[in-house]
Protein backbone atom coordinates (compact mmCIF):
# COMPACT_ATOMS: atom_id res chain seq x y z
CA UNK A 1 0.00 0.00 0.00
CA UNK A 2 2.19 2.93 -1.47
CA UNK A 3 1.79 6.93 -0.63
CA UNK A 4 -1.64 7.78 -2.99
CA UNK A 5 -0.71 11.40 -3.74
CA UNK A 6 -4.05 12.12 -5.20
CA UNK A 7 -5.82 10.92 -1.74
CA UNK A 8 -3.26 13.56 -0.36
CA UNK A 9 -3.95 15.96 -2.39
CA UNK A 10 -7.59 15.59 -2.64
CA UNK A 11 -7.81 15.84 1.66
CA UNK A 12 -5.60 19.09 1.33
CA UNK A 13 -7.84 20.60 -1.25
CA UNK A 14 -11.52 19.41 0.00
CA UNK A 15 -13.71 21.44 1.59
CA UNK A 16 -14.02 19.53 4.91
CA UNK A 17 -10.18 19.94 5.60
CA UNK A 18 -10.86 23.74 4.89
CA UNK A 19 -13.83 24.08 6.78
CA UNK A 20 -12.13 22.21 9.92
CA UNK A 21 -9.02 24.50 9.38
CA UNK A 22 -11.11 27.19 9.73
CA UNK A 23 -12.76 26.19 13.00
CA UNK A 24 -9.58 25.59 14.62
CA UNK A 25 -8.29 28.76 13.74
CA UNK A 26 -11.34 30.69 14.76
CA UNK A 27 -11.28 28.80 17.93
CA UNK A 28 -7.52 29.95 18.63
CA UNK A 29 -8.13 33.32 17.98
CA UNK A 30 -11.38 34.21 19.58
CA UNK A 31 -9.99 32.31 22.45
CA UNK A 32 -7.02 33.72 22.88
CA UNK A 33 -8.14 37.07 22.14
CA UNK A 34 -10.61 36.36 24.77
CA UNK A 35 -8.16 35.18 27.25
CA UNK A 36 -6.17 38.02 26.99
CA UNK A 37 -8.19 40.82 27.11
CA UNK A 38 -9.57 39.19 30.23
CA UNK A 39 -5.95 38.15 31.48
CA UNK A 40 -5.30 41.93 31.61
CA UNK A 41 -6.92 43.15 34.57
CA UNK A 42 -6.00 40.43 36.21
CA UNK A 43 -2.49 40.60 35.79
CA UNK A 44 -2.97 44.42 37.18
CA UNK A 45 -4.83 42.46 40.40
CA UNK A 46 -2.05 40.49 41.33
CA UNK A 47 0.49 43.98 40.46
CA UNK A 48 -0.50 44.50 43.80
CA UNK A 49 1.11 43.23 47.15
CA UNK A 50 -1.98 41.36 49.10
CA UNK A 51 -6.06 41.58 49.22
CA UNK A 52 -8.73 39.38 48.89
CA UNK A 53 -8.89 40.39 44.89
CA UNK A 54 -5.37 39.01 44.78
CA UNK A 55 -6.36 35.54 46.75
CA UNK A 56 -8.84 35.17 44.01
CA UNK A 57 -7.25 35.62 41.22
CA UNK A 58 -4.57 33.35 42.56
CA UNK A 59 -7.31 30.65 43.01
CA UNK A 60 -8.02 31.22 39.57
CA UNK A 61 -5.19 30.49 37.83
CA UNK A 62 -4.32 28.21 40.32
CA UNK A 63 -7.54 25.74 39.35
CA UNK A 64 -7.60 26.61 36.03
CA UNK A 65 -3.84 25.70 35.46
CA UNK A 66 -4.59 22.81 37.83
CA UNK A 67 -7.30 20.87 35.79
CA UNK A 68 -6.47 19.12 32.68
CA UNK A 69 -8.11 20.89 29.38
CA UNK A 70 -9.43 17.69 28.60
CA UNK A 71 -11.47 17.40 31.85
CA UNK A 72 -12.48 21.82 31.60
CA UNK A 73 -13.99 20.65 27.80
CA UNK A 74 -15.90 17.80 29.09
CA UNK A 75 -17.18 19.96 32.00
CA UNK A 76 -18.29 22.70 30.46
CA UNK A 77 -20.07 21.07 27.59
CA UNK A 78 -21.74 17.62 29.91
CA UNK A 79 -21.65 18.73 32.94
CA UNK A 80 -22.13 22.92 32.80
CA UNK A 81 -25.78 22.71 31.40
CA UNK A 82 -26.96 20.19 34.53
CA UNK A 83 -26.52 23.26 36.46
CA UNK A 84 -27.29 26.06 33.97
CA UNK A 85 -30.92 24.51 32.07
CA UNK A 86 -30.53 27.52 30.10
CA UNK A 87 -27.20 25.80 28.45
CA UNK A 88 -29.59 22.74 27.17
CA UNK A 89 -31.12 25.14 24.21
CA UNK A 90 -29.68 24.64 21.07
CA UNK A 91 -27.51 28.19 20.83
CA UNK A 92 -24.92 26.19 23.43
CA UNK A 93 -23.06 24.76 20.59
CA UNK A 94 -19.84 22.91 20.85
CA UNK A 95 -18.28 25.67 18.97
CA UNK A 96 -19.28 27.78 22.38
CA UNK A 97 -18.65 25.05 25.14
CA UNK A 98 -15.08 24.73 23.37
CA UNK A 99 -14.75 28.87 23.30
CA UNK A 100 -15.43 29.10 26.72
CA UNK A 101 -13.34 26.35 28.44
CA UNK A 102 -10.37 27.22 26.18
CA UNK A 103 -10.71 30.93 27.46
CA UNK A 104 -11.10 30.42 30.66
CA UNK A 105 -8.23 28.37 30.76
CA UNK A 106 -5.76 29.84 28.75
CA UNK A 107 -6.41 33.08 30.45
CA UNK A 108 -5.22 31.63 33.64
CA UNK A 109 -1.44 30.33 31.39
CA UNK A 110 -2.00 34.67 29.93
CA UNK A 111 -2.41 36.18 33.55
CA UNK A 112 0.70 34.71 34.70
CA UNK A 113 2.73 36.11 30.66
CA UNK A 114 1.25 39.57 31.59
CA UNK A 115 2.26 39.41 35.75
CA UNK A 116 5.65 38.57 34.34
CA UNK A 117 5.61 41.34 31.98
CA UNK A 118 4.25 43.76 33.54
CA UNK A 119 6.88 43.14 36.57
CA UNK A 120 9.86 43.35 34.19
CA UNK A 121 9.43 46.87 33.82
CA UNK A 122 11.08 49.00 35.88
CA UNK A 123 9.18 51.12 38.14
CA UNK A 124 10.89 54.50 37.47
CA UNK A 125 8.98 54.31 34.28
CA UNK A 126 5.86 54.88 35.85
CA UNK A 127 7.33 57.71 38.40
CA UNK A 128 8.92 59.38 35.37
CA UNK A 129 5.13 59.68 33.59
CA UNK A 130 3.45 60.54 36.72
CA UNK A 131 5.89 63.57 36.96
CA UNK A 132 5.77 64.22 33.63
CA UNK A 133 2.19 65.23 34.51
CA UNK A 134 0.87 62.02 32.65
CA UNK A 135 -2.53 60.79 34.64
CA UNK A 136 -2.18 56.86 35.96
CA UNK A 137 -4.38 55.53 33.03
CA UNK A 138 -2.10 57.71 30.20
CA UNK A 139 1.07 56.40 31.72
CA UNK A 140 -0.19 52.62 31.43
CA UNK A 141 -1.39 53.12 27.68
CA UNK A 142 1.47 55.09 26.31
CA UNK A 143 4.47 54.35 28.66
CA UNK A 144 3.09 50.44 30.33
CA UNK A 145 2.15 48.70 27.99
CA UNK A 146 3.97 49.23 24.72
CA UNK A 147 7.33 47.82 26.96
CA UNK A 148 5.16 45.41 28.94
CA UNK A 149 4.39 44.09 25.47
CA UNK A 150 7.48 43.25 23.98
CA UNK A 151 8.17 40.98 27.09
CA UNK A 152 4.86 39.17 26.48
CA UNK A 153 5.06 38.78 22.87
CA UNK A 154 7.44 35.46 22.82
CA UNK A 155 5.52 33.55 24.93
CA UNK A 156 2.33 34.56 24.26
CA UNK A 157 2.97 33.16 20.56
CA UNK A 158 4.17 30.07 22.56
CA UNK A 159 0.75 29.89 23.87
CA UNK A 160 -0.93 30.49 20.71
CA UNK A 161 0.43 28.24 19.04
CA UNK A 162 -0.08 25.25 21.92
CA UNK A 163 -3.81 26.55 21.97
CA UNK A 164 -3.41 26.02 18.33
CA UNK A 165 -3.35 22.27 18.89
CA UNK A 166 -5.32 22.23 21.82
CA UNK A 167 -8.33 22.77 19.81
CA UNK A 168 -7.92 19.66 18.92
CA UNK A 169 -9.22 18.14 21.88
CA UNK A 170 -12.35 19.25 21.41
CA UNK A 171 -13.16 16.83 18.84
CA UNK A 172 -14.64 14.89 22.31
CA UNK A 173 -17.38 17.50 22.38
CA UNK A 174 -18.16 16.90 18.90
CA UNK A 175 -16.60 19.59 17.42
CA UNK A 176 -15.90 19.87 13.79
CA UNK A 177 -12.48 20.99 13.69
CA UNK A 178 -9.60 20.23 12.15
CA UNK A 179 -8.43 16.67 13.64
CA UNK A 180 -12.10 15.71 13.90
CA UNK A 181 -12.08 16.19 10.30
CA UNK A 182 -9.23 14.01 9.64
CA UNK A 183 -10.17 11.31 12.01
CA UNK A 184 -13.44 10.66 9.85
CA UNK A 185 -11.76 10.42 6.62
CA UNK A 186 -9.06 7.83 8.27
CA UNK A 187 -12.10 6.06 9.97
CA UNK A 188 -13.68 5.51 6.81
CA UNK A 189 -10.87 4.66 4.45
CA UNK A 190 -7.49 4.11 7.05
CA UNK A 191 -5.78 5.78 4.66
CA UNK A 192 -3.83 7.01 8.08
CA UNK A 193 -0.54 8.58 6.20
CA UNK A 194 -2.35 10.12 3.39
CA UNK A 195 -5.51 12.25 5.96
CA UNK A 196 -2.35 12.33 8.82
CA UNK A 197 -0.46 14.33 6.27
CA UNK A 198 -2.78 16.70 5.05
CA UNK A 199 -3.68 17.24 8.46
CA UNK A 200 -0.28 17.81 9.42
CA UNK A 201 0.27 20.69 6.71
CA UNK A 202 -2.33 22.73 7.71
CA UNK A 203 -0.62 22.76 10.80
CA UNK A 204 2.63 23.51 9.64
CA UNK A 205 0.96 26.51 7.78
CA UNK A 206 -1.01 28.01 10.20
CA UNK A 207 2.00 27.89 12.48
CA UNK A 208 4.24 29.22 10.00
CA UNK A 209 2.12 32.32 8.91
CA UNK A 210 1.99 33.13 12.84
CA UNK A 211 5.63 32.92 13.56
CA UNK A 212 5.88 35.45 10.09
CA UNK A 213 3.53 37.61 11.70
CA UNK A 214 5.30 37.56 15.27
CA UNK A 215 9.04 38.02 13.70
CA UNK A 216 7.67 40.81 12.13
CA UNK A 217 5.82 42.02 15.52
CA UNK A 218 9.13 42.03 17.12
CA UNK A 219 10.85 43.71 14.41
CA UNK A 220 8.66 46.73 15.18
CA UNK A 221 9.64 46.65 18.85
CA UNK A 222 13.32 46.12 18.10
CA UNK A 223 13.32 50.25 19.67
CA UNK A 224 16.61 50.91 17.46
CA UNK A 225 16.91 52.91 14.26
CA UNK A 226 18.81 49.83 13.19
CA UNK A 227 16.79 46.64 12.38
CA UNK A 228 18.33 43.79 13.72
CA UNK A 229 18.61 42.41 9.49
CA UNK A 230 20.25 45.99 8.99
CA UNK A 231 23.00 45.76 11.96
CA UNK A 232 23.97 42.65 10.33
CA UNK A 233 24.26 43.60 7.00
CA UNK A 234 26.19 46.43 8.35
CA UNK A 235 28.73 43.82 10.03
CA UNK A 236 28.92 41.64 6.92
CA UNK A 237 29.67 45.13 4.88
CA UNK A 238 32.99 45.85 6.92
CA UNK A 239 33.74 42.28 7.36
CA UNK A 240 33.83 41.34 3.83
CA UNK A 241 35.90 43.36 2.17
CA UNK A 242 38.41 43.34 5.12
CA UNK A 243 38.27 39.39 4.22
CA UNK A 244 39.25 40.37 0.21
CA UNK A 245 42.16 42.10 1.34
CA UNK A 246 43.43 39.54 3.53
CA UNK A 247 43.49 37.05 -0.08
CA UNK A 248 45.17 39.51 -2.28
CA UNK B 1 14.78 86.01 47.86
CA UNK B 2 11.09 86.12 46.46
CA UNK B 3 8.40 84.60 47.91
CA UNK B 4 8.20 80.68 48.94
CA UNK B 5 7.44 78.47 46.44
CA UNK B 6 7.59 75.45 48.40
CA UNK B 7 6.63 75.24 51.56
CA UNK B 8 6.96 71.92 53.84
CA UNK B 9 5.55 72.15 57.67
CA UNK B 10 6.15 68.91 59.88
CA UNK B 11 6.32 66.44 56.90
CA UNK B 12 6.52 62.59 58.01
CA UNK B 13 6.57 59.65 56.29
CA UNK B 14 6.79 56.28 57.28
CA UNK B 15 7.75 52.79 55.71
CA UNK B 16 5.79 50.17 57.71
CA UNK B 17 7.32 51.51 60.93
CA UNK B 18 10.21 52.75 59.73
CA UNK B 19 10.52 57.02 59.52
CA UNK B 20 11.82 57.18 56.64
CA UNK B 21 10.77 61.54 57.27
CA UNK B 22 10.75 62.62 60.92
CA UNK B 23 9.55 66.26 61.02
CA UNK B 24 10.38 68.02 57.75
CA UNK B 25 10.45 71.74 57.73
CA UNK B 26 11.19 73.05 54.60
CA UNK B 27 10.44 76.66 52.62
CA UNK B 28 11.96 77.03 49.43
CA UNK B 29 11.80 80.86 47.38
CA UNK B 30 11.27 81.29 44.06
CA UNK B 31 14.23 80.99 42.01
CA UNK B 32 16.66 79.76 44.57
CA UNK B 33 19.26 77.05 44.39
CA UNK B 34 18.75 73.58 47.10
CA UNK B 35 21.24 71.09 47.31
CA UNK B 36 20.43 68.38 50.18
CA UNK B 37 22.79 65.51 50.49
CA UNK B 38 23.38 63.16 53.55
CA UNK B 39 24.78 59.67 53.64
CA UNK B 40 22.15 56.99 51.82
CA UNK B 41 19.33 55.70 53.37
CA UNK B 42 18.98 59.85 54.64
CA UNK B 43 15.39 60.11 53.03
CA UNK B 44 17.35 62.90 50.57
CA UNK B 45 15.19 61.23 47.79
CA UNK B 46 11.85 60.83 49.55
CA UNK B 47 12.01 64.13 50.23
CA UNK B 48 12.04 65.69 46.50
CA UNK B 49 9.20 62.47 45.90
CA UNK B 50 6.87 64.14 48.47
CA UNK B 51 6.90 67.52 46.29
CA UNK B 52 5.77 65.82 43.52
CA UNK B 53 3.55 63.26 45.43
CA UNK B 54 5.61 60.24 43.98
CA UNK B 55 5.73 59.72 47.45
CA UNK B 56 2.30 60.23 49.72
CA UNK B 57 3.60 62.39 53.10
CA UNK B 58 1.89 60.76 56.32
CA UNK B 59 1.97 63.85 58.32
CA UNK B 60 2.49 67.49 57.97
CA UNK B 61 1.42 69.69 55.00
CA UNK B 62 2.92 70.50 51.60
CA UNK B 63 2.43 73.70 49.50
CA UNK B 64 4.03 73.87 46.29
CA UNK B 65 3.06 77.30 44.67
CA UNK B 66 0.08 77.89 47.01
CA UNK B 67 -1.87 74.46 46.16
CA UNK B 68 -1.88 71.99 48.63
CA UNK B 69 -0.72 68.36 47.97
CA UNK B 70 -3.20 66.01 49.66
CA UNK B 71 -5.91 63.17 47.97
CA UNK B 72 -7.16 65.70 45.54
CA UNK B 73 -6.01 64.79 41.80
CA UNK B 74 -6.50 68.13 40.65
CA UNK B 75 -4.23 69.52 43.17
CA UNK B 76 -1.72 67.14 42.16
CA UNK B 77 -1.83 67.24 38.53
CA UNK B 78 -1.68 70.54 39.26
CA UNK B 79 1.72 70.62 40.73
CA UNK B 80 3.35 67.70 38.53
CA UNK B 81 2.51 70.14 35.59
CA UNK B 82 4.55 72.70 37.19
CA UNK B 83 7.37 70.64 38.82
CA UNK B 84 10.42 68.92 36.71
CA UNK B 85 11.59 65.89 37.84
CA UNK B 86 14.80 64.27 36.68
CA UNK B 87 16.21 61.10 38.00
CA UNK B 88 18.88 58.77 38.55
CA UNK B 89 18.54 56.35 35.99
CA UNK B 90 17.15 59.07 33.64
CA UNK B 91 13.62 56.98 33.14
CA UNK B 92 13.62 57.91 29.48
CA UNK B 93 11.09 55.36 27.88
CA UNK B 94 13.00 53.35 25.82
CA UNK B 95 10.21 52.54 23.10
CA UNK B 96 10.04 55.81 21.95
CA UNK B 97 12.72 58.31 20.03
CA UNK B 98 14.28 60.76 21.85
CA UNK B 99 12.27 63.57 20.52
CA UNK B 100 8.90 61.26 21.33
CA UNK B 101 10.20 60.94 24.71
CA UNK B 102 9.92 64.67 24.84
CA UNK B 103 6.78 65.47 23.18
CA UNK B 104 4.43 62.71 24.64
CA UNK B 105 3.39 65.10 27.87
CA UNK B 106 3.16 67.95 25.72
CA UNK B 107 0.56 66.21 23.94
CA UNK B 108 -1.41 64.44 26.42
CA UNK B 109 -0.77 66.82 29.66
CA UNK B 110 -0.82 70.12 27.17
CA UNK B 111 -2.86 69.32 24.39
CA UNK B 112 -0.12 70.94 22.10
CA UNK B 113 -0.96 69.71 18.36
CA UNK B 114 2.64 67.38 17.32
CA UNK B 115 4.27 70.09 14.87
CA UNK B 116 3.79 72.70 17.56
CA UNK B 117 5.21 69.59 20.44
CA UNK B 118 8.07 68.82 17.96
CA UNK B 119 9.26 72.27 17.36
CA UNK B 120 9.02 73.10 21.28
CA UNK B 121 10.90 70.05 22.09
CA UNK B 122 13.61 70.13 19.47
CA UNK B 123 14.21 73.93 21.02
CA UNK B 124 14.70 72.27 24.01
CA UNK B 125 17.27 69.22 22.61
CA UNK B 126 19.26 72.20 21.12
CA UNK B 127 19.83 74.03 24.24
CA UNK B 128 21.18 70.81 25.69
CA UNK B 129 23.09 70.03 22.43
CA UNK B 130 21.81 66.67 21.36
CA UNK B 131 18.99 67.89 18.98
CA UNK B 132 20.95 65.81 16.44
CA UNK B 133 19.77 62.82 18.34
CA UNK B 134 16.62 63.47 18.19
CA UNK B 135 15.51 60.38 16.29
CA UNK B 136 17.48 58.16 18.30
CA UNK B 137 15.79 55.41 21.16
CA UNK B 138 17.41 56.26 24.26
CA UNK B 139 19.56 53.03 24.85
CA UNK B 140 21.55 54.00 21.59
CA UNK B 141 22.59 57.52 23.26
CA UNK B 142 25.73 57.40 25.67
CA UNK B 143 24.76 58.21 29.83
CA UNK B 144 25.22 61.89 29.57
CA UNK B 145 23.35 62.09 26.51
CA UNK B 146 20.81 60.74 27.90
CA UNK B 147 20.22 62.46 31.25
CA UNK B 148 20.58 65.58 28.86
CA UNK B 149 17.45 64.24 27.04
CA UNK B 150 15.94 63.33 30.32
CA UNK B 151 16.83 67.45 31.52
CA UNK B 152 14.91 68.84 27.98
CA UNK B 153 12.07 66.34 28.41
CA UNK B 154 11.19 67.94 31.84
CA UNK B 155 11.96 71.52 30.23
CA UNK B 156 9.68 70.82 27.69
CA UNK B 157 6.23 71.15 30.42
CA UNK B 158 8.08 74.38 31.17
CA UNK B 159 8.24 73.69 34.85
CA UNK B 160 8.69 76.81 37.69
CA UNK B 161 10.31 73.80 39.94
CA UNK B 162 13.00 71.29 39.23
CA UNK B 163 13.87 68.64 41.14
CA UNK B 164 17.12 66.35 40.48
CA UNK B 165 17.27 63.23 42.16
CA UNK B 166 21.43 62.28 42.32
CA UNK B 167 21.13 63.05 38.47
CA UNK B 168 25.36 61.98 37.76
CA UNK B 169 25.35 58.92 40.03
CA UNK B 170 25.06 56.50 37.22
CA UNK B 171 27.57 58.40 35.25
CA UNK B 172 31.07 58.84 33.89
CA UNK B 173 33.01 61.57 35.27
CA UNK B 174 32.93 63.19 31.18
CA UNK B 175 29.47 62.69 31.50
CA UNK B 176 28.58 64.20 34.81
CA UNK B 177 30.55 67.17 33.42
CA UNK B 178 28.33 67.72 30.63
CA UNK B 179 25.07 67.31 33.12
CA UNK B 180 26.16 69.36 35.26
CA UNK B 181 26.70 72.49 32.84
CA UNK B 182 23.67 71.77 31.59
CA UNK B 183 22.18 72.29 35.48
CA UNK B 184 24.37 75.39 35.94
CA UNK B 185 22.97 76.75 32.78
CA UNK B 186 19.57 76.40 33.92
CA UNK B 187 20.56 77.82 37.54
CA UNK B 188 21.81 81.21 35.62
CA UNK B 189 18.81 81.23 34.02
CA UNK B 190 17.09 81.38 37.80
CA UNK B 191 15.22 77.94 37.42
CA UNK B 192 13.99 77.21 40.61
CA UNK B 193 15.97 73.95 41.77
CA UNK B 194 16.63 71.82 44.76
CA UNK B 195 19.26 68.86 43.84
CA UNK B 196 20.17 65.96 45.96
CA UNK B 197 23.62 65.65 44.98
CA UNK B 198 26.88 64.29 45.84
CA UNK B 199 28.87 66.73 43.60
CA UNK B 200 30.16 69.00 46.29
CA UNK B 201 31.86 71.21 43.93
CA UNK B 202 28.45 71.63 42.13
CA UNK B 203 26.85 72.91 45.12
CA UNK B 204 29.24 74.75 46.57
CA UNK B 205 29.18 76.61 43.13
CA UNK B 206 25.59 76.63 42.22
CA UNK B 207 23.93 76.13 45.82
CA UNK B 208 21.95 79.14 48.06
CA UNK B 209 21.62 76.93 50.61
CA UNK B 210 22.89 73.17 51.43
CA UNK B 211 20.58 70.75 53.27
CA UNK B 212 22.43 67.84 55.10
CA UNK B 213 19.86 65.45 55.94
CA UNK B 214 20.37 62.06 58.49
CA UNK B 215 17.89 59.23 59.61
CA UNK B 216 15.06 61.12 58.00
CA UNK B 217 15.86 64.42 59.77
CA UNK B 218 17.04 68.07 58.64
CA UNK B 219 19.90 68.04 60.89
CA UNK B 220 21.64 71.18 58.80
CA UNK B 221 20.57 73.74 56.49
CA UNK B 222 23.00 76.56 55.63
CA UNK B 223 24.90 78.56 52.70
CA UNK B 224 27.43 76.16 51.14
CA UNK B 225 30.51 78.66 52.44
CA UNK B 226 29.48 77.75 56.21
CA UNK B 227 28.50 74.68 55.56
CA UNK B 228 31.95 73.45 53.92
CA UNK B 229 34.20 75.52 56.00
CA UNK B 230 32.32 75.17 59.75
CA UNK B 231 29.21 72.47 59.37
CA UNK B 232 27.62 72.24 63.38
CA UNK B 233 26.53 69.00 63.60
CA UNK B 234 29.31 66.60 64.15
CA UNK B 235 27.72 64.33 62.07
CA UNK B 236 28.03 66.31 58.89
CA UNK B 237 31.70 67.09 59.66
CA UNK B 238 32.03 63.23 59.84
CA UNK B 239 30.09 63.26 56.27
CA UNK B 240 32.36 65.65 54.49
CA UNK B 241 35.64 64.06 56.19
CA UNK B 242 34.26 60.56 54.40
CA UNK B 243 33.34 62.70 51.05
CA UNK B 244 36.36 65.03 50.56
CA UNK B 245 38.94 62.60 51.64
CA UNK B 246 40.15 61.54 48.50
CA UNK B 247 39.44 64.95 47.07
CA UNK B 248 42.98 66.82 48.60
CA UNK B 249 41.31 69.12 51.46
CA UNK B 250 41.56 68.31 54.61
CA UNK B 251 38.69 67.29 57.12
CA UNK B 252 36.19 70.19 57.43
CA UNK B 253 37.04 72.73 60.09
CA UNK B 254 39.97 73.27 59.11
CA UNK B 255 41.45 75.79 56.82
CA UNK B 256 39.42 75.16 53.67
CA UNK B 257 41.83 74.94 50.36
CA UNK B 258 40.43 76.50 47.40
CA UNK B 259 37.75 75.53 45.97
CA UNK B 260 39.68 73.71 42.86
CA UNK B 261 40.67 70.76 45.78
CA UNK B 262 36.93 69.43 45.52
CA UNK B 263 36.52 69.76 41.93
CA UNK B 264 35.31 66.01 41.07
CA UNK B 265 35.42 66.43 37.64
CA UNK B 266 38.25 67.90 34.74
CA UNK B 267 35.67 69.48 32.72
CA UNK B 268 33.75 71.40 35.08
CA UNK B 269 35.76 74.49 35.53
CA UNK B 270 35.76 76.10 38.97
CA UNK B 271 38.82 78.77 38.45
CA UNK B 272 36.33 81.04 36.50
CA UNK B 273 34.86 83.01 40.02
CA UNK B 274 32.47 85.69 37.58
CA UNK B 275 29.72 84.68 39.57
CA UNK B 276 31.02 83.90 42.92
Amino acid sequence: MGFRWDIFWGALASVAYLKGALITVALTVSAHALAILLATPLALVLTRDRGPAVLAVKLYVGVFRGIPTLLQLLFIWNALPQFIPALQAPWFTPFLAALLALTFNEAAYQTEINRAALRSLDPGQRAAGLALGLTPTQVFVHVIVPQALRVAIPPTANEFINLLKVTSLASVISLRELLTVTNQAVASSFRFVEYYGAALVYYLVIVGVLTYFQTRLERRLAWSTHAPDAAMRDELAVAIPDSLSHRS
Amino acid sequence: MSAPIIRMRGVCKYHGRFAALTDIDLTVAAGEHVVICGPSGSGKSTLIRCINRLEEHDAGRIFVDEVELNADTRNIAAVRSEVGMVFQQFNLFPHLPILDNCTLALRLVRGLAPEAARELALGYLRRVQIANQAEKYPPELSGGQQQRAAIARSLCMRPKIMLFDEPTSALDPESIAEVLDVMADLARDGMTMICVTHEMAFARRIADRIIFMDHGRIVEAAPPQQFFSAPRSLRAKLFLSRLLRYEGSGAPGTAQTAPQAVATTAQFNLGDGSDG
